[in-house]
C-alpha cells in the first residue's frame, strides 16, 4: 500500500470510530480534519510514519474509551453494588468475626 | 465445535428510553439501535474460542425484524464467520417473546447440528432473561447461565465460572450446551471498518419465519408501559428538633 492510501486509510478509520463519539461525532469529526490539514505539507517519510502511528494508538485509545463506557453503563444498571464497596465491605465483615 | 450465538437488536443503550404517549410502548422509529450489550460479550467469547482453536465455527443468528441483518452484520464484522436472519415483520417483532426465540433457536441447532449455543445474560429492552434456560429445556441440554470464565473441561466437557449471589460457582458441563454471558466473562472487541468491510462479503442467509414452522403467536399482553417514577426532591429543615418532629409525623422514629 501506498503511503498515500495509509493516510486515507487512517483517516477513514478515525472518521469511522468518531462517529460513536460522546456528546456528539461533530467535535470529534472537527479535530479529525484539522489535525490531518495541520500535517498536509509533511514530506519526510519518517516523520509521517511517526503521525501514523499516533493515529493507530488514537484509534486504540477511542476503543478502549467506548468499551470503558459501555461497561460501566452496564455495571451501574444491572449490579448495583459497586465492587470496590463489595471488597471494602468483605474486608469489615471479616475484620469483624476476628473480634 | 460450531457455536450458535444469539444477537438481539436493541434501542442503544445510550439512548434515554422514552415511552410512547399512548402508553402501548417505547418509541422506536428513528432511535439508535445496536447490538444488545450481553450478546456483544457472549459473541466475542465464541469468537475467543475459535482463535484458541477450540471451536471451528462461528454463527451468528437474530430473529427479528429487515433492520435485524445490521446487527447481524455488525456481528460478522466482529468475527463470526456466517449469519442466520430469521425474518419476521416490523410488527411481530415488537411482540416476540422470549419463547419464541427459543423455539427458532432450537429449530436452526437442529437443522444444523450445533455444539453449544451463546447468548447474553438478558437483552437491555425486555430484561428477560428467559431464552437461554428455555431453550436449554428445550433441546434438553445443559445450561450455564451467567458465565464470567470459559475453559476447556476435558473429555468432552467445558469449566464454566458462573456468577452467582455471593460468589463463583464452577461446573462442569457436557457439550453439547447453552451458555449464557455475563458482563464480566470478556471485553467485546470494537467493529473496525477494515472488518465492517470484509463482513460484507460473509454469507447471510435470510430465512423467514414461516419456513421454519414456528408458531409466534403471543403469549402474553402488554396492558401499559409507564416512565419510572420521578424522585421527588427533598426539602430542608431548621434545626434538629425539627428534623426529629418530622420524622415522628412520618412514622419513621417512635414518638
Amino acid at each position: 500500500m501506498s503511503m498515500r492510501n495509509r493516510v486515507v486509510d487512517l483517516y477513514k478509520n478515525l472518521y469511522h470510530m468518531g462517529k460513536e463519539y460522546p456528546g456528539g461525532s461533530k467535535w470529534f469529526h472537527d479535530r479529525l480534519k484539522l489535525a490531518f490539514s495541520k500535517n498536509k505539507d509533511v514530506q519526510d517519510v519518517t516523520q509521517i510514519e511517526q503521525l501514523i502511528a499516533r493515529g493507530e494508538f488514537v484509534i486504540k485509545e477511542i476503543e478502549a474509551l467506548y468499551s470503558l463506557r459501555k461497561y460501566r453503563a452496564m455495571k451501574q444498571r444491572y449490579y448495583d453494588k459497586d465492587d470496590e464497596v463489595m471488597q471494602a465491605t468483605k474486608k469489615f465483615e471479616d475484620s469483624v468475626q476476628k473480634l | 465445535m460450531k457455536i450458535l450465538v444469539g444477537v438481539k437488536r436493541v434501542v442503544d443503550y445510550a439512548v434515554k428510553i422514552r415511552v410512547k404517549p399512548d402508553r402501548s410502548g417505547v418509541v422506536t422509529e428513528g432511535v439508535q439501535h445496536s447490538m444488545n450489550p450481553f450478546d456483544e460479550i457472549a459473541l466475542e467469547e465464541a469468537v475467543k474460542l475459535k482463535e484458541k482453536k477450540l471451536a471451528t465455527e462461528v454463527v451468528a443468528f437474530s430473529l427479528g425484524g429487515p433492520k435485524s441483518a445490521e446487527v447481524l452484520r455488525t456481528a460478522l464484522a466482529k468475527g463470526a464467520d456466517k449469519a442466520i436472519h430469521v425474518q419476521v415483520s416490523d410488527d411481530e417483532a415488537g411482540k416476540l417473546e422470549s419463547f419464541h426465540v427459543a423455539k427458532t433457536l432450537q429449530k436452526i441447532v437442529e437443522q444444523e447440528k450445533f455444539d453449544a449455543v451463546f447468548l447474553g445474560k438478558q437483552a437491555i429492552d425486555d430484561d428477560s432473561s428467559q431464552t437461554a434456560p428455555i431453550l436449554a429445556g428445550l433441546l434438553d441440554w445443559p445450561q450455564a447461565l451467567y458465565a464470567s470464565k470459559v475453559e476447556e473441561g476435558g473429555s468432552g466437557h467445558m469449566k464454566v465460572t458462573r456468577e452467582i449471589d455471593g460468589g463463583l460457582d464452577t461446573i462442569k458441563v457436557k457439550v453439547p450446551f447453552v451458555l449464557s454471558a455475563d458482563l464480566r466473562l470478556n471485553e467485546p472487541r470494537y467493529a473496525t471498518l477494515p472488518n465492517i468491510m470484509k463482513a460484507k462479503k460473509k454469507p447471510l442467509k435470510n430465512i423467514p419465519i414461516k419456513d421454519l414452522g414456528v408458531d409466534i403467536t403471543p403469549q402474553t399482553e402488554t396492558v401499559e408501559v409507564t416512565e419510572p417514577p420521578v424522585r421527588k426532591a427533598g426539602g430542608f429543615v431548621e434545626d434538629v428538633s425539627a428534623l426529629v418532629a418530622k420524622l415522628k409525623e412520618k412514622g419513621f422514629v417512635k414518638a
